[in-house]
């Protein structure tokens, strides 16, 4: 039953593609095509990765302002021209600073930010040790002679 | 021993009060541009109210001069168009400007009607060449120094008191560098 549905639905999905799509990837953006799937995803994953800086709180790739859609269409174009992930993220940062990425890369500005996490468990760590080594020292000395509990 | 366990948190705490003090107070709007200290990104693109010449960033070089990107699409460059008037009038700086995603005719317009600050209009109308510059909302206002070095840039309409407390002081250190 499932390869039947399947099927029919690959069926739909040849006619509703047409001829004159099938030499192009589609992506999200319709104004947006490419050669190849590895180019989409690429496209995708790089969009996502770039803040709108008009609209803070959403990616390139979500955004409907005119500079998010200029910035798609270079993201594209790069892409199309055979440029690098790294090439198309320098001219991101050249223009707009570590702020237009998501991910800031780590240099001496940013370790306190890359580090908080390891400095927080760290800490939170110690917390732990001191507070269990007291408990346990405490029951170790109410419970006397009981080895399982050291 | 005893006491710092109580000291702890309320330390943690006033850390943590402090950074969101400081918060308080910072605009999230505000994106530091990398372009500053560095050169001043080349555009060549067309006078607005004359289309057979080019204006290009070469000819705003040799003297500390202004850019002021702006369309009549923006609300904020209105408010700050009679400032822009004062400052021209008053000739303390080369005023340019970078017309941005517009219409020739409307931004025309806008001149005829509100008065023209500007030295000469770069007509941008694909926003390419403001891309360059790193503009990601208007009106913003780039000071060059002579050398065609961005020194700073100002977000949002321009006043009295952002010139005097973040531009005079600049142009005045280009000036004294100078002699």
């Amino acid at each position: 039953m499932k390869y039947v549905v399947t099927a029919v639905l690959a069926g739909f999905l040849a006619f509703a593609g047409g001829p004159s799509q099938a030499d192009s990837i589609l992506s999200m953006n319709p104004q947006d095509t490419f050669e190849t799937e590895e180019q989409l995803r690429r496209y995708e994953r790089l969009t996502h990765e770039f803040r709108c800086v008009v609209c803070q709180n959403q990616s390139v790739a979500e955004s409907n302002v005119d500079l998010a859609k200029d910035l798609r269409r270079i993201t594209r174009d790069m892409i199309l021209a055979g440029n690098t992930d790294a090439e198309i993220k320098q001219f991101m940062t050249d223009r707009y600073g570590d702020f237009v990425l998501y991910e800031p890369p780590l240099k001496p500005e940013t370790f306190l930010l890359w580090g908080a996490p390891v400095i927080l468990l760290l800490i939170g760590a110690g917390v732990m040790v001191s507070v269990v080594g007291r408990r346990s020292g405490e029951s170790g000395d109410e419970a006397g002679g009981m080895g399982e509990n050291t | 021993m005893k006491s710092l366990k109580y000291l702890l948190p309320a330390l943690a705490f006033l850390v943590l009060a402090g950074f969101f003090y400081r918060g308080l107070f910072l605009n999230p709007r505000t994106v530091p541009s990398p372009l500053i200290g560095k050169p001043a990104p080349v555009f060549e693109l067309e006078e607005l109210s004359n289309p057979t010449e080019i204006f290009a960033t070469s000819d705003m070089l040799g003297k500390p001069a202004l850019l002021n990107v702006w369309a009549t699409w923006c609300v904020g460059c209105r408010q700050e168009h009679s400032f822009l008037m004062q400052l021209a009038r008053s000739g303390e700086i080369q005023m340019y400007g970078m017309n941005l995603r517009d219409e020739r005719p409307k931004a025309l317009d806008w001149l005829n009607r509100l008065g023209n600050p500007y030295a000469k209009v770069a007509f941008d109308p694909d926003g390419m060449g403001s891309l360059d510059w790193g503009v990601y909302g208007s009106p913003e206002t780039f000071l060059i120094d002579p050398q065609g070095i961005i020194v700073y840039k100002h977000l949002g309409p321009l006043g009295p008191q952002a010139w005097m407390e973040e531009f005079r002081p600049r142009i005045a250190a280009m000036q004294g560098g100078m002699q």
